[in-house]
C-alpha cells in the first residue's frame, strides 16, 4: 500500500530548488568532495526541520571538529556502528514525549547517516534492527566505496578490482577481490516503504528522493553515490562528471523501490563502456583488459536484472539536468 | 500505610521504572535480567506504563538507543548483565561524556570465560572507570528505592550523569521478597519530570559529540570528573529527602555493629545479609567484628569510608571479582588506595570469594575474619587470597 | 574565546562538550586553502545555477538578479563549477599570493 505521501508527491524542479542550507560553510572536507556534495543536496531537500545522528566517518570528522560545527540543525555523533540505533532512540524518545504532551506534536525528520563502512560493515546490525523495528526515520548511506577517513581501506562496498590500501594490486592480487555488496537490496529485503539510489550529478532526482524518504512514514533508505577525489585518485573538478558517468555506464543505476516495487528512474538506452569510467580514476589504473571485460559483463547482467525487476508501467526518461533554456 | 507485597525483585525493579514514568525502555534480553525487561514490556502492553518499548537487536544498540533517546530529552531506562554490559563498554564512556541521564539496572553476573550465568561482581568491576554513578542494592526494597533515587539524581541539573543500580543476578533478582512499592503519585512527590539542559531539538540546534581535539579533550574529561565527584552531595541529599518522604534511609557507606569493632568485614551487594548473620554469630563468641558495605561505589565515598574505618585495626575485604595480575580484587586495591596517607590506617587483607555463583557461607566469613586477625597479629599476610578454591 | 582554536577552560565548556553555536564552522576560512579560484564571465552566464548547486562548499549563493555571488572565504578551488558550467562561463585562475 503506497504511502499517501508518495502518491501525491510534488517534487522539486531545476527551477524550484530548495534554498535552505542545513550544512554550513567552512567544513573541512577535501576540495571537490563528492560525498559532502551529495549530503548537502539530500539535506537541502529534507529541510531544516530535522535531527541528524551521524556515524563516525569523513562527514562526521569534517563537520564537527571542536569548536567548529558545520551543522545548522541538531546533530549528534555517538560511535561508528550505531547511527541507526541512535536515530531509533531519538525517534522513540520524541514519540513518547509527543504522546505525553511534553513537546509539541510536530513531526521532525530523524536522519541517520553513515558511510559505506558504517552501513554495510560495522553498522549493518544496527541498520537491520532499526529497519525491522520500523522506526520513522531516513537512513542515508554515503557511499565513497572504502574507509576513506582512515586512509582508503577497503570495505564491503569497494568495487571489484579497485585499489585500496588493504586491497592493493600486486603480484598476487588484482585489487579488491570481491564484488560490491548490494546494500539497497538488503534494505529492500527488510520490506521497508522506500529505498532509493542517488547520484549528485542528478541533483533534482536525488533531492526528490530525499524529500520522499523524509515524507514517508516508517523507515526509508537512501544509497548515495559519493565520489572521493582523494581516495579514488580522481581530479577534484571531476566529482560531478564521474557521478554522471557512473549512471551512464550502468555501474550505479538510479532507481527507487516503493513497497517492494522497483522503479527505474533513468533508463540508459546506450550505456557508455565501463572503461570511460575507469580511465578517470587512479584506483582502477592497474586493471587489465580481462578484468575490465569481466566487470563489463557483470554490469550488463546486473542492469538487465534490474530492468526486469522494474515496474512494467511505461517509464519516461527524466528531462535532462543539463542547463537548457 | 503503603502495603508491602510479596513480589519477585526483578518485577519490583520494573514497577519502580513504571512508577517513575519512564519514557523509553530499550533493552536486549540476557540472563538474569530478563524478568525486569519482560515485565516492563507487559506494563507497556497493558497501558500501565506510557513508554516506547524498543526491542533492540543487541546490548550495544540498547545503549545506543538510550543515548539517542536521552539526548532527545526522554527519561530512559535499560537493564543488562555480564556480557551485555561488556558489549556496551565503548558506549559506557560516551553516555556520561554526552551527559545523558540514563538509568540502568545491572543484574550482576560473572563475565565469560568460561561462560557463566551465575552471580558475581566481575561485570560491574570492569566498568569502574566509565564515569557512571554506581550504587549497590542488598535487598528487594533497596532495588526499588535505588531506582527511584537514580532517576532523581541522574536528571539533577547539577549532575546529568547516567547511573547503574546493581543487584545480584539470581540471588537477588529472582527471589521473592516483601517490598513496599510506591505508586506513580507517591513517586511524583519526590521525582519531578525531566527537564533536559542540553537537548536535540530543531527549535535550538546544537552539535553533540564533536571531535575532541587535543586542545579540548582534557577539559572535557575534567568536566565529567568534576561533575561525578560533586554529585555525591546531590546523591546524599536525595537520600535524605527520600528518608523524609518515605521513611527509609540510605547512606554511601552502610555499617552494621561497628561500635567497638576492631575488625571490619567489607562486602558489597546481597551477600552482605549473609555477612550480617556471620557477624552476629561471631559477636556471640566475643569477636569484636563489624560489617561495612559500599552502597555508593562511584563516586568513591572517600570521607565516609575513612570515617567508618577510623580506629579499626583490621579490614577483611571480600571481593567478588578478580583483577588479574594485580595486588588483590578490585575493591581491596581501591580500599588500600583510599587509606593511603591516613595516619594509623587499619591493616588490609583481601579475600576473593563467590565467583561465578559459588555460594558464600557464614563459615567462609568466619574463616576470613579469623585469617585476617591472624595475619594482623603477625603484622603481615598475603595481599589477597582466594577462599574456597579447590587446589587439586 | 574558542571560535577558531579549541582553547577553553573546562569551567566554560558547554555541557557534554557540545557546540552550541550552529554553523560555527563559518569561523574557519577554508578559502585560505585554495591555490586557484573561479572567475565568472557574466556575459556568458545564463543563470542556470549549476555552480551553486554543484559546489560542495556552498561558495555560491543566489542573488535576486538571478546571478550567483561567489564567497572567497570558503571556496577551496576544486574546479567543479568551472568544469560543469554548460556555457564555459567560469575559468579557474591561479590564486595570487
Amino acid at each position: 500500500m503506497m504511502d499517501a505521501a508518495l502518491s501525491n508527491f510534488k517534487g522539486y524542479t531545476p527551477k524550484s530548488l530548495p534554498r535552505v542550507e542545513p550544512l554550513a560553510q567552512g567544513h573541512r572536507a577535501c576540495q571537490g568532495c563528492g560525498e559532502i556534495l551529495a549530503l548537502r543536496m539530500a539535506l537541502k531537500a529534507i529541510g531544516d526541520n530535522m535531527i541528524v545522528a551521524s556515524a563516525t566517518g569523513c562527514m562526521e570528522i569534517v563537520t564537527s571538529s571542536y569548536p567548529q560545527s558545520a551543522w545548522n540543525v541538531p546533530w549528534i555523533h555517538v560511535a561508528f556502528e550505531n547511527a541507526a540505533a541512535v536515530a531509533s532512540g531519538i525517534e522513540a524518545g520524541r514519540k513518547a514525549l509527543m504522546r505525553k504532551g511534553r513537546i509539541p506534536n510536530k513531526r521532525t525528520t530523524i536522519v541517520a547517516m553513515a558511510g559505506d563502512g558504517g552501513t554495510a560493515d560495522i553498522g549493518l546490525q544496527a541498520l537491520s534492527g532499526a529497519l525491522e523495528r520500523g522506526h520513522d526515520f531516513v537512513y542515508i548511506c554515503l557511499d565513497n566505496e572504502a574507509y576513506m577517513n582512515t586512509g582508503v581501506q577497503r570495505s564491503s562496498s569497494t568495487p571489484y578490482g579497485a585499489m585500496t590500501t588493504t586491497s592493493p594490486p600486486g603480484q598476487l592480487s588484482i585489487g579488491q577481490s570481491t564484488w560490491k555488496k548490494n546494500m539497497p537490496a538488503i534494505a529492500v529485503a527488510h520490506e521497508i516503504p522506500y529505498v532509493a539510489t542517488g547520484s549528485p550529478a542528478y541533483y533534482t532526482d536525488l533531492m526528490n528522493k530525499a524529500k520522499k524518504a523524509a515524507l514517508v512514514k516508517g523507515p526509508a533508505y537512501l544509497h548515495l553515490y559519493s565520489p572521493c577525489p582523494t581516495g579514488w585518485r580522481l581530479a577534484p573538478e571531476l566529482a560531478v562528471e564521474i557521478s554522471r558517468l557512473a549512471v551512464q555506464t550502468n555501474i550505479f543505476p538510479l532507481y527507487e523501490v516503493v513497497d517492494g516495487q522497483y522503479i527505474l528512474n533513468k533508463k540508459i538506452r546506450k550505456p557508455k563502456p565501463v572503461e570511460e569510467y575507469f580511465k578517470l580514476q587512479g584506483r582502477f589504473r592497474h586493471l587489465d583488459k580481462k578484468t575490465v571485460q569481466q566487470i563489463q559483463e557483470r554490469v550488463n547482467r546486473q542492469y538487465e536484472a534490474l530492468v526486469r525487476k522494474a515496474a512494467s508501467a511505461e517509464i519516461e526518461e527524466e528531462p535532462t539536468e543539463e542547463a537548457a533554456t | 500505610m503503603p502495603e508491602r507485597v510479596g513480589i519477585e525483585v526483578s518485577l519490583a525493579a520494573s514497577e519502580a521504572v513504571c512508577a517513575a514514568d519512564a519514557d523509553v525502555i530499550a533493552a536486549y534480553p540476557i540472563t538474569p535480567q530478563t524478568h525486569i525487561v519482560e515485565h516492563l514490556s507487559e506494563l507497556v502492553a497493558d497501558g500501565k506504563l506510557d513508554a516506547e518499548f524498543v526491542p533492540v537487536e543487541s546490548e550495544h544498540s540498547a545503549m545506543s538507543v538510550c543515548i539517542g533517546s536521552s539526548a532527545a530529552g526522554a527519561r530512559t531506562f535499560t537493564a543488562t548483565s555480564s556480557q551485555g554490559l561488556a558489549l556496551m563498554h565503548e558506549l559506557l564512556f560516551i553516555a556520561p561524556a554526552l551527559r545523558t541521564p540514563i538509568v540502568m539496572t545491572v543484574a550482576n553476573r560473572a563475565l565469560s570465560g568460561p561462560i557463566s550465568i551465575w552471580n558475581d561482581h566481575s561485570d560491574i568491576m570492569a566498568e569502574r572507570d566509565v564515569g557512571w554513578i554506581q550504587t549497590f542494592a542488598e535487598n528487594g526494597q533497596e532495588v526499588f528505592d535505588l531506582i527511584i533515587h537514580a532517576f532523581r539524581v541522574a536528571e539533577d541539573p547539577e549532575v546529568l550523569l547516567p547511573i547503574m543500580v546493581n543487584l545480584d543476578g539470581f540471588t537477588l533478582s529472582h527471589v521473592i521478597e516483601p517490598i513496599e512499592m510506591l505508586s506513580l503519585e507517591e513517586v511524583a512527590r519526590y521525582l519531578k519530570p525531566y527537564k533536559p539542559q542540553m537537548v536535540l531539538d530543531p527549535r535550538h540546534p546544537i552539535t553533540m559529540g564533536p571531535v575532541g581535539v587535543p586542545e579540548v579533550y582534557t577539559e572535557a574529561r575534567q568536566q565529567i570528573e568534576s561533575v561525578l565527584c560533586k554529585s555525591k552531595k546531590v546523591i546524599t541529599k536525595a537520600w535524605t529527602e527520600f528518608a523524609k518522604i518515605y521513611g527509609r534511609r540510605y547512606k554511601p557507606i552502610e555499617t552494621y555493629r561497628t561500635r567497638g569493632a576492631e575488625v571490619l568485614l567489607m562486602t558489597m551487594g546481597s551477600v552482605s545479609e549473609t555477612a550480617m548473620t556471620a557477624v552476629d554469630a561471631m559477636r556471640e563468641k566475643g569477636i569484636p567484628v563489624g560489617l561495612m558495605r559500599f552502597r555508593l561505589w562511584r563516586p568513591f565515598p572517600l570521607e565516609e569510608f575513612r570515617r567508618a574505618v577510623k580506629g579499626v585495626k583490621v579490614l577483611a575485604v571480600m571481593d567478588r571479582a578478580i583483577s588479574y595480575g594485580a595486588q588483590g580484587g578490585p575493591v581491596c586495591t581501591e580500599v588500600r588506595s583510599a587509606l593511603f596517607g591516613e595516619s594509623d590506617p587499619p591493616q588490609v587483607f583481601g579475600f576473593v570469594a563467590g565467583l561465578g555463583g559459588r555460594d558464600i557461607t557464614t563459615d567462609m566469613f568466619k574463616e576470613m575474619v579469623a585469617k585476617a586477625m591472624g595475619y594482623a597479629k603477625k603484622g603481615k599476610g598475603p595481599l589477597y587470597e582466594m577462599i574456597g578454591v579447590r587446589e587439586r | 574565546m574558542a571560535k577558531v582554536d579549541a582553547i577553553i577552560g573546562w569551567r566554560n565548556l558547554a555541557i557534554g562538550c557540545a557546540v552550541t553555536e550552529p554553523g560555527s564552522s563559518r569561523n574557519l576560512r577554508t578559502g585560505d586553502w585554495r591555490s586557484q579560484r573561479p572567475v565568472t564571465d557574466r556575459e556568458k552566464c545564463i543563470k542556470c545555477g549549476m555552480c551553486w548547486i554543484y559546489c560542495p562548499d556552498m561558495a555560491y549563493s543566489p542573488l535576486r538578479s538571478g546571478y550567483f555571488k561567489w564567497d572567497g572565504n570558503y571556496c577551496k578551488g576544486c574546479g567543479i563549477c568551472a568544469h560543469e558550467c554548460p556555457k564555459g562561463a567560469i575559468t579557474m585562475i591561479m590564486e595570487e599570493d
